[in-house]
């Protein structure tokens, strides 16, 4: 029955993190009640839905409060940011540089925040869900850091391209092209903006 | 459920703030047939889009033909041009890649993509080509993955390194192919490309040590602009520097000490954590990396500062001096807002700091206990253990400590800690044991953990009886019997029994106890307390000591197993025994089952600790086990079990009898030679089969019938032969060569073989495998393998020594005086005695304490045949060693042979 505690410790201690660029385990973007909007998991460490669920609770739990940025659960390294409603996370192996999970975090963060015209806010992110799922695949590709500059990352997920053809689109399409100087979710975003006040 | 309470939410807030609230999944997919319209409504098709990913992304499942339906539905979009919506499908393709079938379709559509002139589109397809292409179709898109690393769009380059290097995995042959375009790829001017151009050049070359050592030390030189490859580069650095030998002049030493001045703090922190985690560094060198460290310690960045503290707490225990000197930043981190911080400030400054500062420090900590996670209070409860070794004389405090944060509130992992920590902190300080006894005692009483308290009760049973009043446990233990659930109370009755057994005087009011159990209502512990009582009606000391006092096999409440309780005296392998008893059953014979045939437990159970060494050898890496692993719930088949099943299934072997004991494998070839081949060694009653496990790494050649011809010295007779069949490239193949034990004279068992491999060569093709019909007859010439003493002993702890010598008896002992020339200290002396005769020591007398000239070793086994043997190493330093050495056994042969081998 000795074996217990000796397992805890030799993981502890595992110093040097293998050379590799798989350095990100999950990221997540959850709202003011826990409750997941994106996640994206690039590991086995928790393969079922239900044991991400699982974590995602408990991790809100330990954060949502302590505006703290850093934490380390379950053997997992979590940097984090929140702002209103929203909580974002990048996770890492607990042997992984947090200076280099920080730098992805913010990279998301401000990404967000520039397509979202710095409104970063539940209502305004769900509203441009679909630019949001290209950011993070844009910052991430299966664990791997693809982009961490956040201006990169931006003009790869908005730029829509004006020189289609005209006679390829629809009456609605020109009229929308005639509307939409700025990119599609941007527009989206500005208009619902002005309905609100 | 959810759905019900946020509709009820939303309604009160009179708008919904998430829209995709009350997404049904039929419905969207349902939804997906708008994209068969055309025109083509790129908005729409986009916003269904991203419900569909929205529901994939929430964990929703979608079942194979839908999602396939879905899947062919969205193909339909490639004729819209609006990019939004192409990068949308690209992202969807990606998700459902593993869930829909036949996703090959969009091959194309992508390839055309991917070398189009559409920037926007390229990289993005890539990856989502990558991602759905398996190694045959992977040829066909060579010739643009080749062109595209080296494309002068970062955003596709780097789209094309990553996806080689997710490629690496099934189709490493090809991306190392690519070798010359990452090279180009790693001086591009964009850092990302850099990076990842750097990361598949180290992959590609991974195998390969001296390609790796020119790769750093090329970009060493012409330095790199990304951080992230510079961490890349440390880490590269510091592995080859963990592999040789040099030490720290080397050039890849200089290089990660200069990175402690890059701009880029994320490099400067990568080296210091480096540096500072580097086995035996000087504190000359530590001393840049923990001032760098210390500056850290103040940053205004949260991350920053655990980053620093982390380290500096990790290396503290190595390096208290060296630590110390960031003693005051670390003061003022003790109250940081972050509690893991606090934390990790408050343990590092306990290993760091003086015995006075000790007070101070735990009240500072008790202030916040409750606010921090578990996994920091196990940080905690470590520290606390590690200074207990270092100031003995406060385990008084840090005791109360450790047992009023028993008492809080906490999980089972955290409890598992603490009581994990005063057990060590029992074991090593024997005046804390008493204080340490009692604090368990008190903890038992209300602990809903049934593997804590069983585990403490069996500590109790041990520990008590050899206290001075061992009277006052039995109530706590006897409490335990009347309260508790079967285990627990199983655990209890033991625990009982051992007080019986040691103390003569509590023997009657131990007998009144377990007398009472006989009518339990739980079938095991009324067998143990009738056994039990039973064995202590006879008041025989041999008895006791063999059934009571010594029982190793600390099995898990399993009724399947209830036989092993039974047979608490005999280290067995409970797996081992399970089949002997099996195929006893299945063959009735006149003859009595004999418990000698039963193979012993290759480590005694209650000495995990061993094990992990023993994982260790195997080469696997048992540090994965995440902290919150669960243990295995049942016995698990050793390695030595599956040895066993595997031989067993050899015809030639069948006449061997037991297996008595498997080595560790031993290389007999250097690991980059044209054939690997590694030995292990299986003892059996009169014989040893040596198993030969060979790797064939040359890929033009196929070896046939491949055998080790064995040179044996005097005595030794080889028997048989066991061919490897074919080795193909790449894939290992076992040949056991039989060696008879010498019969005329029984103790010469020690002795060494010189082995050559001899095999048919057949050249093959390496790209189809096919081999030519002819082939030669070739031979290879192998190290030696020798056969040592700790061969033919098993371990088996005696947790009870004295008894277990007395019950041996003098019979057949041996005694002789040695002196130890070689060896200069007590602890090299006991190290060495150890390893060489393979036996486990006892009573923990491999330790030995500072500062004595004499010391005691105790070691027990079992030698081949079923004979115990035991060891009393008598040991006094006087300017040389001079070693008593006293050998028992219940035979005659097993103790000359022990006895000889000392010489």
């Amino acid at each position: 029955m000795g074996k217990h505690g000796h397992v805890a410790e030799s993981n502890m201690d595992a110093a040097f993190p293998e050379p590799s660029l798989y350095t990100i385990k999950a990221i997540a973007i959850l709202d003011n009640d826990g409750e997941r909007i994106v996640a994206k998991y690039f590991d086995e460490t928790f393969p079922t839905a239900k044991e991400q669920r699982a974590f995602e609770k408990n991790l809100f739990n330990k954060t949502h409060r302590a505006n703290a940025e850093i934490i380390m659960l379950e053997g997992i390294t979590c940097v984090y940011r929140s702002n209103v409603d929203l909580f974002f996370y990048v996770m890492g192996s607990s042997n992984e540089n947090e200076l280099i999970l920080a730098s992805v975090l913010n990279c998301l963060y401000d990404s967000v925040s520039q397509m979202l015209r710095k409104n970063v806010e539940k209502r305004a992110l769900m509203d441009n869900l679909d630019g949001v799922f290209l950011a993070v695949d844009e910052i991430v590709d299966g664990g791997i850091i693809l982009e961490a500059d956040p201006n990169a990352v931006v003009q790869r997920v908005a730029l829509r391209t004006e020189d289609v053809p005209l006679t390829e689109q629809t009456v609605a399409q020109v009229r929308k092209l005639i509307k939409d100087t700025a990119p599609g979710w941007l527009k989206k975003g500005t208009v619902r903006e002005g309905n609100g006040q | 459920m959810l759905g019900l309470k946020r509709d009820k939410k939303d309604e009160e807030d009179g708008f919904s703030l998430n829209p995709f609230n009350n997404l049904e999944k039929t419905s969207v997919l349902q939804e997906a047939r708008t994209f068969n319209e055309t025109p083509i409504n790129p908005r729409k098709c986009c916003h269904i889009l991203t419900k569909v990913l929205y529901l994939i992304n929430q964990g929703e499942h979608i079942a194979t033909t839908e999602a396939t339906e879905t899947f062919f539905a969205m193909t339909k979009l490639f004729q819209s041009q609006d990019v939004t919506l192409r990068r949308m499908v690209y992202l969807t393709i990606k998700e459902m890649a593993d869930l829909a079938e036949d996703v090959i379709i969009v091959t194309s559509s992508l390839t055309k993509d991917m070398t189009g002139k559409e920037d926007m589109y390229r990289a993005a397809a890539i990856r989502a080509l990558c991602r759905i292409t398996d190694s045959t179709m992977l040829q066909s898109i060579e010739r643009y993955m080749k062109q595209a690393i080296v494309d002068r769009n970062p955003s596709v380059s780097s789209a094309a390194l990553t996806s080689s290097l997710h490629l690496m995995r099934s189709s490493g042959d090809v991306v190392k192919r690519w070798v010359n375009e990452a090279t180009e790829a790693a001086s591009s001017d964009n850092i990302m490309v850099q990076y990842h151009a750097v990361g598949v050049l180290y992959h590609i070359k991974k195998t390969d040590r001296l390609g790796v050592s020119k790769l750093v030390s090329k970009f060493t030189k012409q330095s790199l602009r990304s951080p992230y490859a510079y961490c890349l580069l440390i880490r590269i650095a510091t592995k080859l520097l963990e592999e040789e030998s040099d030490g720290r002049d080397s050039p890849l030493f200089d290089f990660i000490e200069t990175c402690l001045r890059h701009k880029s703090e994320l490099v400067i922190y990568e080296a210091a954590h480096a540096i500072v985690n580097m086995p035996n560094t000087s504190a000359r060198e530590l001393a840049p990396a923990i001032s760098v460290l210390q500056l850290f310690c103040s940053s205004p960045k949260p991350t920053l500062r655990f980053a620093a503290v982390r380290t500096l707490n990790k290396v503290a225990m190595k390096h208290p001096a060296a630590v110390a000197a960031c003693n005051l930043d670390l003061e003022n981190l003790i109250t940081d807002v972050n509690r893991s911080i606090a934390t990790l400030a408050i343990t590092t400054l306990l290993k760091t700091g003086s015995e006075s500062s000790v007070d101070r420090l735990m009240k500072q900590i008790s202030t916040f206990m409750s606010e921090i996670s578990d996994e920091f209070k196990i940080v905690v409860v470590q520290a606390i253990r590690s200074l207990c070794l270092k100031f003995p004389r406060k385990h008084g405090v840090l005791m109360n400590f450790l047992a009023s944060m028993l008492r809080d509130e906490g999980g089972f992992d955290y409890k598992r800690a603490i009581v994990d920590s005063l057990i060590g902190i029992i074991e090593e300080n024997p005046e804390a044991k008493e204080a340490g006894l009692a604090h368990l005692c008190e903890f038992i009483e209300d602990c809903e953990h049934t593997v804590l308290a069983t585990r403490i009760l069996h500590l109790l049973g041990r520990e008590g009886p050899r206290t001075p009043s061992p009277s006052k446990y039995i109530r706590f233990i006897y409490n335990r019997v009347i309260l508790e659930n079967a285990a627990v109370r199983a655990a209890a009755v033991s625990a009982l029994a051992k007080f019986g057994a040691h103390c003569e005087e509590l023997m009657p009011s131990v007998v009144v106890l377990l007398s009472r159990s006989l009518l339990d209502t739980d079938d095991e512990v009324r067998d143990r307390a009738t056994f039990y009582l039973n064995v202590l009606k006879q008041s025989n000391k041999a008895l006791n000591s063999a059934y009571i006092l010594n029982d190793c096999t600390q099995c898990k409440y399993n009724k399947a197993l209830n036989s092993a309780y039974i047979l608490n005296g005999l280290n067995v392998s409970v797996v081992g025994l399970e089949r002997a008893l099996h195929s006893y059953t299945q063959e009735p014979s006149e003859t009595q089952f004999d418990m000698k045939s039963v193979p012993l437990a290759t480590q005694p159970l209650a000495e995990q600790k061993a094990g992990a060494g023993l994982f260790g050898a195997e080469g696997q890496q048992g540090a994965e086990v995440t902290p919150t692993a669960k243990a295995p719930d049942k016995v698990a088949a050793t390695r030595q079990d599956i040895y066993a099943e595997q031989l067993a299934a050899v015809p030639e072997f069948q006449g061997l009898g037991p297996l008595f004991k498997s080595s560790a494998a031993v290389q007999l070839t250097e690991s980059e030679t044209e054939y690997v081949v590694r030995c292990i060694k299986h003892t059996f009653t009169n014989h040893i089969v040596f198993q030969f496990d060979c790797t064939n790494t040359l890929n033009d050649q196929i070896l046939e019938n491949v055998t080790v011809q064995m040179e044996p010295t005097e005595g030794f007779e080889v028997l048989s032969h066991v061919p490897a069949a074919s080795l193909p490239y790449g894939q290992p193949g076992i040949t056991y060569t039989c060696v008879a034990l010498p019969e005329e004279d029984p103790t010469s068992v020690i002795g060494t073989f010189s082995n050559t491999l001899k095999f048919l060569v057949k050249d093959c093709d390496p790209n189809t495998g096919e081999a030519d019909e002819e082939g030669y007859e070739d031979e290879y010439v192998l190290e030696d393998v020798e056969v040592t003493i700790s061969d033919h002993i098993q371990k088996v702890l005696k947790p009870n020594f004295a008894a277990s010598w007395d019950e041996v008896g003098e019979d057949y002992q041996m005694e002789d005086t040695y002196a130890l020339s070689t060896v200069k200290t007590l602890e090299d002396a006991v190290k060495n005695i150890v390893d060489h005769m393979g036996m486990q020591p006892c009573e923990r007398s491999d330790k030995v304490p500072a500062d004595k000239s004499a010391h005691t070793l105790f070691l027990a086994g079992v030698y081949r045949g079923g004979h115990d043997v035991l060891v009393r190493a008598r040991l006094a330093l006087d300017d040389g060693i001079t070693m008593q050495i006293t050998v028992r056994s219940t035979d005659e042969t097993a103790a000359e042979v022990i006895s000889a081998s000392v010489g």
